[in-house]
């Protein structure tokens, strides 16, 4: 398939609100208006001037229906504009406003997720995504399926318990430079919640936002200095049922990232994966071939912030923001949902040699 | 300016009864554990899938052919959950398992009951205990124990998925608890109700007030910050009459329910419209606010007895 290069599409910036345990004080629009001016004001764009908006979040987080209509307020919703919601993380919500760029019917895009896990109990929340038939009635939680997993890996011979601690050292280290997120630095890896995972291999449980603009061809390079270009991005789903799936191999994200085509052209230097549990980064990184050469998470990653349904459009936003700064050239960005890394998206980024 | 009140908090349950349909094999499978028999399906492939579904998680074809499993497997990977958690199978520490069932080639996942994780591991033999009573869902099994015996080798066999009495559909269940609170704008405005002011927001860029404020203009995308006091009067500017009595609420039908655009707000509210008859409520009609003794929000809106305002001054409110 030739290439229409007014057709490249770019991530031309990206902002975050902290990632914060509680934001009582913040309704959810409140939460997100700060993240959008900051992106809008990157690019020196009004809200009138995007040509499609496209967002992600979930009732069940807020507890709400149709909840994603009050944060609309948030991006002047009046008069009427080219809108779209996923009831899925925003990465999800990134791909669709992609597709739309690609077709030719706008130039612009503004992806934003949000979620607040505060006002639930997250784990619990997590179950009603599960087959209402033969899993939801046993209220399974979110750490008990990831653990499940780990056990497996630990059987598999893949890894052990040291070895993910090693992950969440690293990852909370990394996060130090990382001024949303909500665990930075050294912290006990704590007694298991659900064994073989300790307290320091599950996500921290927080409120937060995201918010990205995308951009194709010259409109791109108007806007942002170094855009970084979407050079591939796929997604791919697994069967729901986890007894039919081999949980310490990640074939859909093998497979999203083939297509993609992160496997093609010159390698990584860094790789932003959405691994909310230690022992998901062993699994990811073998599906992905990532060795040591590649800088993962330099961000932190959902281990140090997770707000769900925002964490995987900020992985996509965190490795642009590192072509954005030309601290990255070649990057991959990888966001999950469902239990135990049931749907994969990859995305493929790249930054131009040469700075304009 | 005053202090900033204590933002508000209240808690709030959704809970639903979801009624679901069965297909032909999630109904025999889940009747057959009411009678303690477990039901899988085979693939074109010649798998045996237990839990069974109803098309191939792999080529996507329709299983239709159920075939009859033992009670009795092996455990594929676990997990030990010291604090198990409101809904879950068992109220004392267990092992999440997920289980190939002999004659299966797919594993189930459920819970084991085990005095603790020293006596769990990968491998290890286990057996469905029922439940006593059984109803026709995955709870009619009330978990797995250890079960001290070599695997038979008895292969699954065919079964017709015919029982008495089929179980045709589930409620599913579900209750989440939250703790709402409605964030800065909307706290405001229900503290200031509670002292029966009716407070909105202005919107900086186009002056707009809205009440009740949700902390941004929609129009302008910006945060609204500047407290105005509207009402406490306002006009009718549209309105419905209410001829079915909704579930719980004790106001006689018919009623109205009208759009009320406040003295100085930038859009109308919602409220029920008393002290006159149902049928001589009239758009223009000037009404103001009712509270109950101890009410944190009128009860409802009654005329004042003022003329009826022009329309020119509430058309751009309706
Ligand atoms: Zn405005």
């Amino acid at each position: 398939m030739s290439r229409d290069p007014s057709r490249d599409v770019a991530i031309v910036a990206f902002a975050q609100s902290d990632s914060l345990r509680r934001t009582d004080d913040l309704s959810e629009v409140e939460m997100l208006m700060p993240v959008l001016h900051d992106v809008l004001r990157q690019t020196g764009l009004k809200t009138s001037d995007i040509g499609f908006t496209c967002s992600g979040s979930s009732d069940y987080l807020a507890g709400r229906a149709f909840s994603f209509t009050m944060a609309l307020d948030g991006v002047g919703a009046w008069p009427p504009i080219s809108e779209s919601h996923v009831e899925m993380d925003g990465a999800w919500a990134l791909y669709e406003a992609w597709v739309k760029i690609l077709t030719g019917e706008t130039d612009t895009a503004l992806v934003y997720s949000y979620g607040k896990s505060s006002p639930g109990s997250v784990r619990d929340v997590l179950t009603r995504q599960l087959d209402p038939y033969y899993l939801a009635p046993l209220w399974p939680d979110s750490v008990a399926l990831a653990a499940l997993q780990a056990q497996a890996l630990i059987d598999a011979g893949e890894t052990d318990e040291p070895a993910l601690a090693g992950i969440a050292a690293r990852s909370r280290d990394a996060a130090v430079g990382n001024p949303h997120a909500q665990l930075r630095g050294a912290r006990p890896q704590g007694d298991h919640v659900v064994a073989p995972l300790r307290q320091g291999d599950c996500p921290p449980i927080g409120d937060g936002a995201a918010a990205v603009i995308l951009a194709a061809g010259d409109r791109a390079r108007e806007l942002c200095e170094r855009p970084a270009w979407i050079r591939g991005m796929d997604h791919r789903i697994e069967a729901h049922s986890l007894g039919v799936r081999d949980l310490t191999d990640s074939p859909s994200t093998r497979l999203a990232a083939r297509r993609a085509g992160a496997f093609d052209g010159a390698p990584f230097d860094t790789a932003e994966l959405h691994a909310p549990f230690t022992s998901q980064e062993v699994v990811l990184r073998k599906a992905l071939k990532l060795d040591e050469t590649v800088r993962v998470n330099p961000s932190g990653g959902a281990l140090a912030a997770n707000p769900v349904m925002a964490a995987g459009l900020i992985r996509l936003g965190e490795a642009a923001a590192g072509i954005h700064r030309g601290e990255s050239d070649r990057a991959l960005a990888h966001a999950t949902s469902g239990p135990c890394l049931q749907q994969n998206l990859v995305a493929v980024l790249e930054g131009e040699p040469h700075v304009r | 300016m005053t202090a900033t009140p204590a933002t508000l908090r209240a808690p709030l349950v959704v809970e639903f009864p979801f009624t679901r349909s069965l297909g032909p094999v999630q109904a025999a499978f889940l009747t057959g554990l009411r009678e303690r028999t477990v039901l899988g399906v085979r693939t074109e492939g010649g798998q045996v899938l237990v839990p069974p579904v109803e098309y191939d998680p792999e080529t996507a074809a329709e299983l239709r052919e159920l075939v009859e499993v033992d009670a009795t497997g092996t455990v594929t990977t676990w997990a030990w959950n010291p604090d198990p958690r409101p809904g879950q199978p068992l109220d004392t520490p267990f092992a999440w398992v997920l289980v190939r069932l002999d004659g299966a080639d797919t594993a189930l996942l459920h819970a084991l009951d085990a005095p603790g994780p020293e006596h769990v591991r990968t491998g290890m033999r286990v057996r469905v205990r029922w439940a006593a009573e059984r109803t026709g869902a995955i709870t009619d099994i009330a978990c797995f124990e250890p079960y001290d015996s070599e695997r038979d080798a008895a292969p699954a066999r065919p079964h017709d998925g015919l029982f008495d009495e089929p179980v045709t559909g589930i409620v599913a269940a579900a209750r989440l608890d939250y703790t709402y609170s409605p964030g800065r704008a909307q706290t405001d405005y229900l503290h200031a109700l509670a002292e029966h002011k009716t407070v909105g927001e202005r919107c900086p860029s186009c002056s707009k007030v809205y009440v009740p404020p949700r902390g941004a203009c929609p129009t302008c995308g910006v945060a609204t910050t500047e407290p105005v006091e509207v009402g406490p009067r306002g006009t009718v500017t549209t309105f419905c009459i209410v001829n079915i009595k909704a579930k719980n609420l004790d106001i006689e039908v018919p009623y109205v329910y009208a759009h009320i655009a406040l003295d100085g707000a930038g859009l109308a509210l919602h409220g029920r419209i008393g002290g006159i008859p149902y049928d001589q409520v009239r758009m223009g009609l000037r009404v103001e606010p009712v509270w109950s003794e101890d009410g944190r929000y009128p009860d409802h809106y009654r005329p004042t007895g003022e003329p009826d305002a022009d329309y020119d001054t509430y058309k751009e409110l309706l």
